[in-house]
């Protein structure tokens, strides 16, 4: 994953709420949270550095207020920042016309959003084929791909429904599947699972993955929900109070959190869902007795069965075939309950 | 002593200020008259400035030598009557006269209108389509009751003008509406002209809309235009700003440019909240017809009129009525269009004919009774032999009531006038103006700083230098005793009725249709119980001012947060504490707003009570009229205009500093 390419970017992002904001960003370079508060300045978003791989999901996670709503904003530019760069296949958006900028949301982007935001006045058939509509794409066209993708996210027959007839789940998956008509190459989520019940968060979450198992886009995931980041991310930006804390793999932050802040969040977290069996394997005496041999890129959870019944230790190889260590019973025993070594 | 020791620094100083009003307005007369200091009570010869001979001449080049060049602005004035002439004259004949050929006796009807029953068909159609079986039938029923009581040609001439005038004011506003929402600097510009649009009162500009679009109709439906079309304006702006952010996010998303922005997703998605905006023009339309019928609208307006001109209690209580049940109609048929949810997903047949099952049956209607009317003419026109009528009931209902209850209601009426109204009026008019504006000026300042201290003063100058200070006195004190009346009547039936789900109901039924009446309705029986006067107009006055205040009272008692009820029960309190200690303190914001419409809607009754004689700028405006003096009468409206803008913002900042104490500000 991580040789992939940079599909988007974000350089030094500010976004900064308040009268003057622009001007004394220029004079103050990098101002700290005390400076702004003495200039009567909300810093939304501060010093934000991004990059998003094709392909990956990238999850934004933060409380609310911690500026990750304000960031997908400046991402996609439905928020102007007030300084920085974005970096879409290369191109400063920031730069980009009213025309360009039209014409990228059009053909490239797309956003589901957390309370749903389908019209009112249209069945979803509509709604889905909307994007395609303000294009210009004639009617047949676009009816057939709304049919498509609402085929995809498993609405078929609801087609002439209006919003107000449809549970939130489904109203959801028609946002989904609105956002995905036009084929975008860069797919904008915010928090589209938090306005819905758990049970259906959970089906939803399957879903998108399922979903993503067949696309395969380039994702940024807004969440507030730590389990919910974890569960989807290639890869978790942590912000609080505008800024960003750490980006790193789910299991990178369990291993290694950057701060308090950080580790108060994996506290909780299972880490048999997040650690593989290559950041848990301990290097071994020649000649030990092996079972037999487990990728290092494994999940504890899925091999822990197999090695705790096995009573003896397991090869932990990486792609090579070389192997790295060893894993053993108590090893994975000491990673469900959680006990430091 | 608690009492007075509970009383701030500011409500001493204002207690204060009372007091040496009072005194003021005992003394400050004679003592001017001994003193020589005559200028203290009368605006002094030196800054008057009288502006009507400006606005007069002004208009008078306007008319006459006013051009662009190629044509006059007379010639272009005329040109737009003419434009908004044809669809009216369209419509009317569509409803009212047929096709005619010729003129005069000679006139041959080529097509003659849709018959009475097509035109019930299609309003019970519209009425099933937009609710259900029983709203068709009620509409259906109203407009019967315009057959039948022998109203249904000049029913039907208000209903072309209606017809004309929605849509124009609806479109107008709409589009002004955007304009506001999309720029700044235009919402700016617009909101005060819309403010004078609603407070100056429609006789002050019907004279100028005369002189340049000619008598007539369309000068009538122009006054109506301009009267109704500000609440659109507003409602558009605030519709579009309320569509959720996420719905215009999206629009942007999905790479919306501002054209498609606007039509594709902000108007539809606020279609709910404008079709309010399309229901307050429609009745504020209608509000207007009698009004407009004096410079030639015709309709219902018209026999209102007429009938009052000739004290035909029983006429002018029918096309009174007539006008009431044709606003309920077109009221409860707008308001179930709004509340309308577009179709189920059930598929639609496909052929035209069936799937507009309703406009199908209106038009065979329309041609089958149209055709069967030239063999049948009942089935064309309802026939006069069938017509009933209740005016003689009434006017021996009156007489009856007047001849054995003369007593009584001259009593009540003494009563008030001597204890309450005549004092009030004694005690305004006994204030030197000195003093009035620097209260005002200071008051003011209290609640909005600088800025509405200025506008106060200025305000208050404009009247003082057009030598218009006593009128506008004396529509103080009509306006403040109605209103206060109208307050401790309507605020308690408000508090009453928010506790009692049943009353409530019953209470909210009566405003709705006290809500609907066009305000000249009001003055019919209250002329013939207490003649004209003072007295008769402030009742009128309350009446068509009393909804607001028992709308808002009711609102606010019942949007207090429950879990602060609950809380209050928690700790103890009896039903009595709850209530003036938790939701009145709560709801005050809200019950000073309502105060606020009531006052805005009395102010706009003055105007019309000024047909029964009372002394104030109201009679000023009407006087203007009748004697087509352009400058008289917009100077007189704008000092109407300009005290009801001074009393609104002063409520409004008030308002707003109780909620923001209250920490209610984010909650609307």
């Amino acid at each position: 994953m991580s040789d992939e390419a940079v599909k988007l970017s974000a350089r030094n992002v500010w976004k900064l709420f308040g009268d003057g904001a622009e001007t004394f960003l220029k004079n103050h370079p990098k101002p700290d949270s005390s400076k702004l508060n003495e200039a009567g300045l909300v810093g939304a978003v501060r010093e934000a550095s991004i990059d998003v791989r094709q392909g990956e999901i990238f999850v934004i996670m933060g409380l609310s207020g911690s500026g990750k709503s304000t960031l997908v904003r400046c991402l996609s530019r439905l928020i102007e920042p007030t300084a920085g760069e974005v970096l879409f296949e290369g191109m400063d958006l920031l730069q980009a016309s009213e025309r360009k900028m039209i014409d990228i949301r059009r053909h490239k982007m797309g956003m589901v959003f957390q309370h749903f935001a389908l019209l009112p006045h249209l069945n979803v058939l509509r709604n889905v084929a909307f994007p395609l509509e303000v294009q210009g794409v004639n009617r047949e066209k676009r009816e057939k791909r709304a049919r498509e993708v609402i085929d995809l996210v498993g609405l078929a027959g609801r087609e002439s429904y209006f919003p107000r007839e449809l549970s939130g789940g489904q109203q959801q998956r028609v946002g989904i599947a609105r956002s995905l008509a036009v084929e975008p190459e860069i797919w904008f989520l915010d928090e589209p699972f938090s306005a819905l019940d758990p049970l259906i968060r959970r089906e939803m979450q399957d879903e998108f993955l399922r979903l993503q198992s067949v696309l395969k886009k380039t994702i940024v995931f807004i969440t507030h929900d730590f389990d919910e980041a974890i569960r989807l991310a290639d890869r978790i930006a942590i912000m609080k109070d505008g800024l960003i804390i750490q980006t790193a793999t789910p299991e990178q932050l369990v291993l290694e959190p950057a701060s308090e802040y950080v580790r108060e969040f994996t506290r909780h977290i299972p880490r048999a869902k997040v650690l593989t069996a290559g950041s848990i394997a301990q290097p071994a005496a020649d000649g030990t007795e092996l079972a037999g041999e487990v990728p290092a890129g494994a999940g504890i959870e899925d091999i822990a069965d197999r090695v705790e019944s096995a009573g003896l230790p397991f090869a932990v190889v990486d792609a090579n075939g070389d192997r790295i260590g060893v894993i053993d019973g108590r090893a994975i025993v000491d990673v469900l309950i959680g006990r430091e070594r | 002593m608690r009492l007075l020791r509970a009383i701030s620094p500011s409500g001493w100083f204002w207690i204060g200020a009372f007091a040496i009003s009072l005194f003021l307005a005992e003394h400050a007369k004679s003592w001017s008259r001994a003193h020589d200091m005559r200028w203290l009570m009368d605006t002094p010869r030196a800054i008057r400035f009288p502006i009507k001979d400006d606005i007069s001449d002004f208009m008078d080049w306007l008319v006459n030598s006013a051009t662009f060049g190629l044509f006059t602005f007379t010639q272009f004035t005329r040109a737009i009557s003419w434009l908004i002439e044809q669809p009216y004259l369209l419509v009317k004949s569509m409803l009212v006269t047929g096709w005619v050929e010729g003129f005069g006796d000679n006139a041959v009807q080529l097509l003659p209108p849709f018959s009475w029953i097509a035109v019930i068909v299609t309003v019970f159609a519209m009425g099933y389509y937009a609710r259900n079986l029983w709203l068709g039938l009620f509409v259906a029923a109203c407009f019967l009751y315009l057959a039948i009581f022998g109203q249904w040609e000049s029913a039907m001439v208000t209903l072309s003008s209606i017809l004309i005038a929605v849509p124009i004011g609806v479109a107008g506003g709409l589009l002004l509406g955007i304009l506001a929402y999309r720029w700044r600097w235009f919402n700016l510009a617009i909101s005060p002209v819309l403010d004078l649009m609603q407070t100056v009162p429609i006789f002050a500009y019907l004279v100028p809309i005369l002189f340049l679009f000619g008598f007539g109709p369309v000068a009538a439906l122009l006054a109506t235009i301009i009267y109704a079309m500000p609440p659109m304006v507003r409602i558009t702006t605030l519709a579009l700003k309320s569509v959720p952010e996420e719905i215009r996010e999206f629009g942007l998303m999905a790479g919306c440019t501002n054209r498609q922005m606007t039509w594709k997703v902000l108007v539809p998605a606020a279609n709910r909240s404008l079709m309010v905006g399309v229901n307050q023009v429609i009745m504020l339309s209608l509000n207007m017809v009698i009004i407009a019928s004096m410079i030639g609208a015709g309709g219902l307006g018209y026999d209102v009129l007429t009938s009052l001109r000739r004290l035909d209690i029983g006429g002018g209580l029918e096309a009174g009525v007539a006008i009431v049940v044709l606003a309920i109609a077109l009221d409860r048929l707008s308001q179930a269009f709004a509340d309308r949810n577009p179709p189920d997903h059930s598929a639609l047949p496909a052929s035209p004919v069936r799937r507009h099952p309703w406009i199908t049956t209106c038009l065979l209607v329309a041609l089958g009774t149209g055709l069967a009317g030239l063999f049948l003419p009942a089935l064309q026109t309802y026939p006069r032999e069938l017509w009933l009528t209740t005016g003689d009931f009434w006017s021996k209902l009156v007489e009856y009531i007047n001849v054995n209850f003369f007593d009584q209601i001259e009593a009540v009426k003494t009563f008030m006038l001597v204890t309450f109204l005549v004092p009030v009026k004694r005690f305004l008019l006994g204030l030197p103006w000195p003093w009035v504006i620097a209260l005002l000026t200071f008051a003011g300042w209290r609640l909005g700083r600088w800025r509405l201290a200025l506008l106060v003063f200025l305000m208050s100058l404009f009247i003082l230098v057009n030598d218009l200070w006593d009128k506008a006195m004396v529509t103080v004190y009509l306006v403040g005793v109605s209103v206060i009346i109208a307050s401790l009547i309507g605020i308690p039936i408000g508090i009453w009725s928010a506790q009692h789900k049943r009353a409530d109901r019953i209470v909210a039924a009566v405003i709705d249709t006290l809500q609907t009446l066009p305000s000249f309705v009001y003055l019919i029986p209250v002329v013939m119980l207490f003649r004209v006067g003072d007295f008769s107009a402030m009742i009128a006055v309350v009446l068509y001012a009393l909804a607001p205040a028992v709308r808002y009272a009711s609102h606010g008692i019942k949007s207090v947060d429950p879990q602060l009820i609950e809380a209050g029960i928690v700790s103890g309190c009896t039903r009595r504490q709850l209530l003036w200690r938790i939701r009145l303190p709560l709801a005050l914001p809200e019950i000073m707003l309502g105060i606020n419409q009531t006052l805005m809607l009395a102010i706009s009754m003055l105007v019309i009570t000024a047909l029964v004689g009372t002394r104030e700028l109201g009679q000023e405006v009407y006087i203007a009229l009748t004697k087509a003096d352009t400058g008289r009468g917009i100077v007189a409206g704008l000092s109407i205009a300009f005290i009801a803008i001074i009393a609104d913002r002063m409520i409004a900042a008030g308002a707003a500093r109780a909620r923001k104490r209250l920490g209610l500000e984010e909650a609307r």
